[in-house]
This record gives C-alpha cells, structure tokens and sequence, in this order.
C-alpha cells in the first residue's frame, strides 16, 4: 500500500556517520542556460532522475503530465520536472528560474535551471548571479545562437569563471564528432575575451543520458569526463576568506542601552576579537571586542558567516556602512564606473535618477554617461543613446552620498549593485562596479548658471531646514549636536542656528515682547532660507512655540525643504530636568512669560516627523532624523531629474 | 586558518542575512507561525539572527481549527518559553459558516480557513512583510519561487513577472498596501531541515515521532481522528497502529505513514530510504495539477 513506508533497519550510529559524511560534502551552485529548445530543462530533469532525486510519486506524476503535456511522445518529458508553473507547462518553455536540489556521494548542487528565450534574460541573471559554473547547452543541429552568446556574456559579467559547454542532442546528428569540434572551435573564438578559466566541451544528449551520468558508448571519439564527473570535481573556490576584511552592516542591534552590536555576513577575510577594523566611510577607527553568537561568544569568524560584531569605542556606524581592514580599505566614492545589465522595457535613460541599492546601502543614483553599448554578436562597443532591455553597457554612474565598495572584478559581495525604478519599485538592472572615477579628472565643465541647485550639487547634497520646536529642556539642543554630528561624519555641509549663537548676535536688539518675538522668529528664519540657499542643511533649534511663526517659517522655503521636528517631552520631565534652572525660577515667579508656565505651547497638529523622547536615547533620535533624511532624499528627484552634473 | 563552512552553516547564515534583511527595511513585519517542523527551524533560526535581542516581530498562526491538538499545545508552550509575542488568528466567517474538511473538502476549507484568514490578518495588522518556512525543494511552483517574493494589494503573486533577484541584493521597496513574501529556507533541503533538527536539537511536535495512535483509513490514507468532530463512514474502523507524520497541517487532510521510527536518528534513516516526496501525505497538493501555483496565487503561503 501506497502509505506504508519501508521499514528502516539504519541504526542511529549508521545515520550519524551518513550525516556526517554529508556535512563534509562541498556545494556546487550551477545553471543551465543556452538558447530555446536546447534541452536545458531535459538536462536537469536527466541529473535529478539519473542521481535517484525523483521519488516515486513524483514519477508518477511526471508520467500523468508527460501524457497531458509532453513534447517527447510516449516517453518522460522531464523537462515538466522543473517547469512548474501552469504557463510554462501550456507553452512548453520556461519562463522563470527553478531552483533544484541533488547530491552525489562526492558533492551537493543547486541547480539554477534558466529561461532561453530573450525576453526573460533577467531570469537567467537571476539565476546566474549566485552560481559559480554555467552549463551552457548548444543544440548540435543549430550551432552557436545569439542567445548562446547573450548568455555567456552575461555570464561572464557576473563573475562566472567556469563553463561546460554542453553540445547536446549529438544524436540527432548522428554521434559526429566534425559537428562537434566545429561548435567548440566557434565557441572558443567567441569566447575567448570572456576571462572564463575553464571551458570543458561535452558530446551529450539530455533525452537519452548520453555523457551525462554515464559514458556514451556512441562516442568513442570523446575521451573526456561525463557531465556529472566533471561538476562532482571542477575546483570553483573563489577563497573569500583570503581577501581584505570586508563586513557590510546591515542591522543595528540594540536591544538595551548596553548593548550595541553590529549585525551582517562578512563578505570576505575573517576577524577576531582584538582586530582593528575601520568604518569605511568615515575612517574611524576602532577594535572588535566580541564577536557574539547565540551559542556563546566566537574566537573568529570568516566570510560566509552571519555574525554580530560588538566593538570597543562607540562609533559612528549605521546600516549600509562597512567595517574593513585598515591595512586594505575599499573605495569610497560617488562617481563610478560599471556594467550595467539592463532588464526592464523601459530603457535606462542617461540623466534620469534611480534608487542604486547594494547589498546594505541605498543611494539615489544617476547614469551620468552611457559610454558604449557591448554588441552581443560580435563584442562590437556601440555608441548608445540609452540601453534597452536584456542589453549590456557600460555606464558612469554618480551617487547622491558616496558609497563603500571594491571592483567587482575583486569582491563579487562589495562590487556589485541593484538599480530600482522610483515608480514602480521594480527592479531594472543590475549592476558591476569596474572603479571609482576621481571627480577632478571626470567632471565636465558646462554652462551652467550658479544656483540653488549648482550649490548643493557642489556640496553634494539636498538642502533642508530642519525646525526643531519644543519646551525648553525638552531636548533640542543635544539632539540637534548629535545630528550635526552625524551628518558632518557622512560628509554633509551643515550649520545650527539657535537661541544663544542668534541672541548674542544679530538679534541682540530684541528682547521678549510679543512683537520682539515673531521678529526674533522672523530673521532667523530668514537667515535659514539664506542658507539653504547656499545648499546647507540647517537645523534650527529654537522653542518656537505658537504654530503661526511656525508657518511662516515654513513658507519662507521651497517645497519640501522645511522639515518640522517636534521634540515631545512633557512638561513634568522638562521641568524635572531643567538644565538652566530655568523652570523653578518661573514657577516661582521670578522669570514672566515662560513657554508652559505662565505662556502657552502649541503643539505642531502635523510635523514632518515627531520625536518622543520619554525612555528614548539621544542617539535613537538621531537615527529617525536620519533615517528620514536618506529617505527623502531618494524619494524626492526633483534635483536629479534633470541630467547629470 | 579558518576551513570552509559546512553546508548547514551556509544555509544558516543566508537565512539569518535575510531575517536581518527584513527587520531592518521593513516597517511591519511578522513570522507566519504554522507549528510545524520547517517553522521550528525558522524560529530558532529568528533566535539566532537577533540574539542577544528577541526577533522584532510577532509570530502569526492562522488557526483553521482543525489542527492536531498537539499542535497547539506545542505552540502556546514554544510561545511561553521562547517569549515571543504570539498572535493567533481564525477566520470567523468560516467558523460560522461551519466550513469544515468533511462537508466542503480540502479546497474550500483550504482557501476559506487558511488563504482567506490569512489574507485577513495580513490586512488587520498592516503586516508589510511576512516570513514564511516553504522550501523550494517542496514543489514546483515554489522551486520557481524568489526569496524575497512580491505581492500586490490583493496578495496577489504574479508567477510571470517576478522581479529580478540578483545575488543577496534585495529589493524590499513596495508601495503602501503592497506586501512581500519571504522565506528564509528556500534553499534547504527536507534532509537539511532534520539534519538542522538533529544538530541543534530544536523542539518539534510529538507527532513527528512514531506512537501508537487511533487511525482510521480513508481515500487511501491514515487519518488521526484527533476529536469526535470526524465522523466514521460505513465500514471504516479506528484502529490503534504505530504511525507518525511527515507533515502536519489539518488533522482531516493530513496522511500518517505507518513507522517505528520514534527518534530523530530513526526519522533521518526512514527518509534516506524514503521513496515518496513529502507533500504526498497532504491531501490539497493533489487536487489537481497545478493546485499549489493556484493557491500561492491567491494568497496561500
């Protein structure tokens, strides 16, 4: 009966030993690309069923489908093994990758079995981006396609370095060796600029397992390895561990105020307690105390691992920055350098903005030149005006803030990048950095009237005035410094205006009177719209506590620029605090018209962002105001849509 | 100097990248919380990502009523061990229109007590991102899967047009009301997940575990009679037989495999023997072809 599973005799020690051998085992990351109807889903289908990863119902359904859908007459379709979705059973192709597990007694693979056809070349990057080997498939009848080309190229600039070049269905021309060495010839002159370390060409046919698990008896004239006995012993190690330390943060863990750790998978080298590491962006420098884990401190950890690095001083680090070596640092830079592959049927425009994200940063990001277009044919580069979708370029690209990374070409984790459409979220494009452009050598002098907007560029920013209001004591002061701070250590261009660097000065004229205080209100918003002018980004710090004067602060400056901070901390607290003695001198009396003693404090009905600050630190403060900063400026591209610098 | 990472090592530091991943780019996420073995893993895997912290999301179990009771108990003593904030969601609708496995069959039961309610509390708390333990070795339409995978207002996921997922470079922007998928063990194996059970000695639900139990064999499988709610046709019998599950979901629809094997060493020997797939102890896989993709599209997990 169906339900009733063989008994197992395994002794637990026999299973033991069997899982251990398992652990040792090492994992292929491989995909199956090539043009249309070369077999690429037949040929995995072969592997799984050949390596006995197919079960018995499975087989069973695969036989129901094979009759409903099949291509191959009365005998299995395995290619409806891995094309799983209804559409792709319907049309007989596949449409998006599918990933397959196996294992041999000598390795693990996952497969990535990818889309033919060129409208759904994304697809096949997507499963190219994580393999370290392409099985490229060649219909024998057909010879090298410009899809056979497309794929390898992409394959190529995604760091593939190992290629079989898998001529299939050689029984369809009967097992002739001519027709096969006259494909690899092509192959090889096609290829040869493509920096592949390995290319190993195999007779084969999917459909009947010829050279795939076990050796053809129909091709003497082939000496080398089968398929499966070149991927259980082709050498891929990219050793990620001998390169620079390089540990991208992409979470802040804090559960308490005494602990802060930085989370994230170190993308190459290894680290142990005591090292000295550099945040990369603002060369800080300081030391791992622990590396925390949850099942108790580690001595080292290497690349590949996820960890949570604890370091001795409190620096200055958020999500998207990178801890590093100090002996080999990356670049920072926001002007570079890359391929570009483009997926979308919107063309990448030169001039329009995107959201460049890697893999813990975002920055707002423009094609500043599209060099040349790279002819999939025949290598051709081809002046272009923009680059279609499935097309390959090489672009300048320019970042709003600068971002930490190594050429590609040395660190596939740091070099690489997503580009997303601000609309759509879509993802459009993926990205290769090949180096950093030195803005002295590359910036193209133009005529171009100086303004607002040349200022900021310049300063390479978004100006912004951030009014914080709020009683005294509240807090406003020590948030503002930190903010300061912060931005100033991310290269921002920043002034704060408040009370004493404004009273003592131009406004020493004035005193506390109603009129003495909307004009008070008055000039240093003015002052504030001078300097965003310039292309600052001005905090104000000031109680400000009727909502008109508020207002017209606010409609002082362009749109989108003022940004109301309302730091919340109730009366009780402030007074509590009182870090002038401020409070029981007014309760007493002894001050008149304080801002919620005898002298009322209007609340903001709507701020562009509201910091409660009960139970909170200084520094988590900080975060939302910047966290909200980074947001607006990609949300916003009223500045980049415009062309470049 | 340091040697290679082990293969479950591997698989444990991509999913912890991408539990950090979510926490740290999404607004409101939640864990779906199914009891089951591949969610034990999850949670311990939610354990490690955030440790010395507790993961920064509830857990969300979306109740059919049908579930084993173990099942439950399981959960609520996780829930009050581990400290994790559990929310427990049923479809009310369906409790009052006495949806139930016997009278509507799997489809209906399916889809309104599991895909609707779980569309349900999506919608109530705002969740913007929701985990989810599916495997990619599991089946078809979930080998073609992205990890961080798209869905629209409606959760609706759109096979055809996935986004581009390239190396472990995430695109976690949506637009409000939109929402992703996400399932940080895509690329484990069955035999990883018991092997991962097995190394870190993680908590699973009895039921896992060969005993003597009171079956009853219907359409070819043995079904637990777990409460008086099934009713015996003509003919069937409640039978004491060793047996165990592979898979647990609602008690009706879910097949036990008859089996001895009452360790975690006994289960890992059973599967590297095993001949059948996983899924097959579910009745809802075998509907009709194509029955997952359908369900996925609507919204199922």
């Amino acid at each position: 009966m169906r339900h009733i599973m063989a008994k197992s005799l395994a002794p637990t020690d026999d299973v033991r030993d069997y899982l251990a051998t398992q652990e040792k085992k090492s994992l292929l990351r491989f995909l199956t690309c090539g043009s249309v109807d070369d077999g690429k889903s037949t040929l995995i289908g072969r592997l799984l069923s050949d390596t006995k990863q197919i079960f018995e119902d499975q087989l069973a359904a695969l036989e129901r489908d094979s009759r409903k859908h099949g291509t191959t007459g009365d005998d299995i379709d395995f290619a409806l093994l891995v094309d799983g979705l209804e559409a792709e059973r319907e049309q007989g192709i596949t449409i998006d990758v599918a990933y397959r597990f196996f294992a041999t007694p000598k390795r693990k693979f996952i497969v990535a079995d990818t889309p033919g056809h060129e409208q759904y070349t994304r697809n096949m990057a997507t499963g190219a981006s994580t393999a370290d080997l392409a099985i490229v498939l060649i219909d024998a009848r057909q010879g090298v396609l410009r899809q056979t080309r497309r794929h390898s190229i992409i394959a190529s600039l995604l760091g593939i370095r190992h290629i079989v070049l898998a001529v299939n269905k050689i029984d369809l021309v009967g097992f002739d060796q001519a027709v096969f060495d006259r494909i690899v010839e092509d192959y090889g002159r096609f290829s040869r600029d493509l920096g592949f370390q390995t290319i190993v060409p195999i007779p084969m046919s999917a459909r009947y397992g010829d050279n795939v698990t076990s050796r053809s008896d129909k091709t003497e004239w082939y000496s080398g390895p089968t398929l499966i006995e070149h991927l259980e012993t082709v050498s891929v190690d990219e050793a990620a561990v001998e390169l620079p330390f390089r540990f991208p943060v992409q979470y802040v863990n804090r559960p308490n105020l005494d602990f802060r750790g930085f989370a994230g998978t170190i993308a190459s080298g290894s680290v142990a307690p005591g090292d000295e590491v550099v945040v990369a962006k603002s060369g800080k420098s300081s030391r791992v105390k622990r590396i925390v884990s949850y099942g108790g401190d580690l001595a080292q950890a290497a690349a590949g691992q996820a960890v949570t690095l604890v370091l001795d001083d409190e620096v200055e680090i958020s999500r998207g920055n990178m801890l590093v070596s100090p002996a080999a640092r990356p670049q920072v830079a926001d002007q570079f350098a890359a391929n570009i592959v483009w997926f979308d049927e919107h063309a990448l425009l030169p001039g329009r903005s995107y959201i460049l994200r890697t893999e813990t940063d975002q920055a707002s990001a423009t094609v500043t030149d599209l060099k040349y277009r790279i002819n999939v044919n025949d290598f051709a580069h081809e002046a272009a005006k923009s680059l279609e979708m499935n097309e390959v370029g090489i672009c300048n690209i320019s970042t709003r803030t600068p971002i930490a990374f190594d050429p590609f070409a040395e660190n596939r984790t740091t070099g690489a990048f997503i580009l997303i459409d601000r609309i759509s979220n879509a993802t459009v494009g993926a990205g290769m950095i090949l180096h950093s452009l030195r803005r002295a050598e590359n910036i193209h002098w133009q005529s171009l009237d100086v303004g607002k907007r040349v200022r900021a560029d310049m300063k390479n920013q978004r100006p912004a005035v951030f009014w914080f209001t709020g009683l005294s004591g509240s807090g406003k002061s020590t948030i503002a410094n930190l903010f300061e701070k912060k931005l100033f250590a991310t290269g921002r261009h920043t002034y704060i205006l408040d009370g004493d660097n404004v009273r003592h000065g131009l406004n020493r004229d004035l005193g506390f009177t109603d009129a003495d205080r909307v004009e008070n209100i008055r000039r240093v918003a003015e002052v504030a719209r001078l300097m965003a002018d310039a292309g600052l980004i001005v905090i104000v710090s000031f109680i400000s506590p009727f909502s008109a004067e508020r207002r017209m602060a606010r409609e002082l400056m362009a749109d989108g620029e003022f940004v109301e901070v309302f730091v919340d901390t109730p009366f009780e607290e402030c007074a509590r605090r009182d870090p002038k003695g401020l409070y029981a001198r007014a309760l007493n009396g002894e001050i008149k018209n304080f801002t919620g003693v005898d002298s009322p404090y209007e609340a903001p009905e709507k701020p562009e962002i509201h910091l409660k600050t009960l139970g909170k630190s200084a520094e988590e403060m900080v975060d939302t105001l910047e966290h909200w900063l980074n947001e607006r400026d990609i949300a916003e591209d009223q500045y980049d849509s415009g062309g470049g610098i | 100097m340091t040697t290679a990472l082990t293969h479950l090592q591997r698989l444990e530091a991509e999913s912890i990248h991408i539990f950090r991943e979510v926490a740290a780019a999404f607004a409101k996420p939640v864990m779906l919380y199914s009891v089951g073995k591949d969610s034990s893993v999850l949670m311990h895997l939610a354990m490690k990502a955030f440790y010395p912290a507790k993961p920064p999301f509830p857990f969300l179990h979306v109740d059919t009523t049908w579930k084993f009771r173990e099942m439950i108990a399981f959960r609520d003593q996780m829930a009050q061990k581990l400290g994790f904030d559990l929310l427990v969601h049923v479809n009310e609708d369906g409790v009052r229109d006495n949806i139930n496995p016997f009278d509507h069959g799997s489809n209906t039961h399916t889809h309104v007590m599991k895909t609707v309610a779980l569309r349900q509390a999506l919608d109530k708390y705002g969740f913007d991102a929701a985990f989810g333990g599916a495997r990619r070795d599991e089946e078809k339409s979930r080998a073609k899967e992205r990890i961080f995978s798209f869905r629209n207002a409606q959760h609706v996921w759109d096979p055809k047009n996935q986004r581009p997922e390239m190396w472990k470079i995430f695109n976690t922007r949506i637009a409000s009301g939109e929402s992703i998928r996400v399932f940080p063990l895509s690329n484990w194996t069955e035999l990883d997940i018991w092997q991962y059970i097995l190394q870190e000695d993680i908590p699973i639900v009895p039921l896992y575990f060969a005993k003597e139990r009171p079956v009853v064999e219907r359409d070819g499988m043995l079904i637990l009679r777990d409460d008086e709610r099934m009713k015996l046709r003509p003919g069937e019998v409640v039978e004491n037989r060793l047996v165990r599950f592979r898979t647990l979901g609602c008690y009706p629809l879910t097949g036990a495999i008859e089996s001895d094997a009452d360790t975690l060493g006994a289960i890992v020997g059973e599967m590297l023997t095993a001949r059948t797939s996983e899924r097959q102890g579910r009745l809802i896989d075998r509907d009709e072809a194509g029955s997952m993709e359908k369900k996925k599209r609507e919204g199922y997990f």
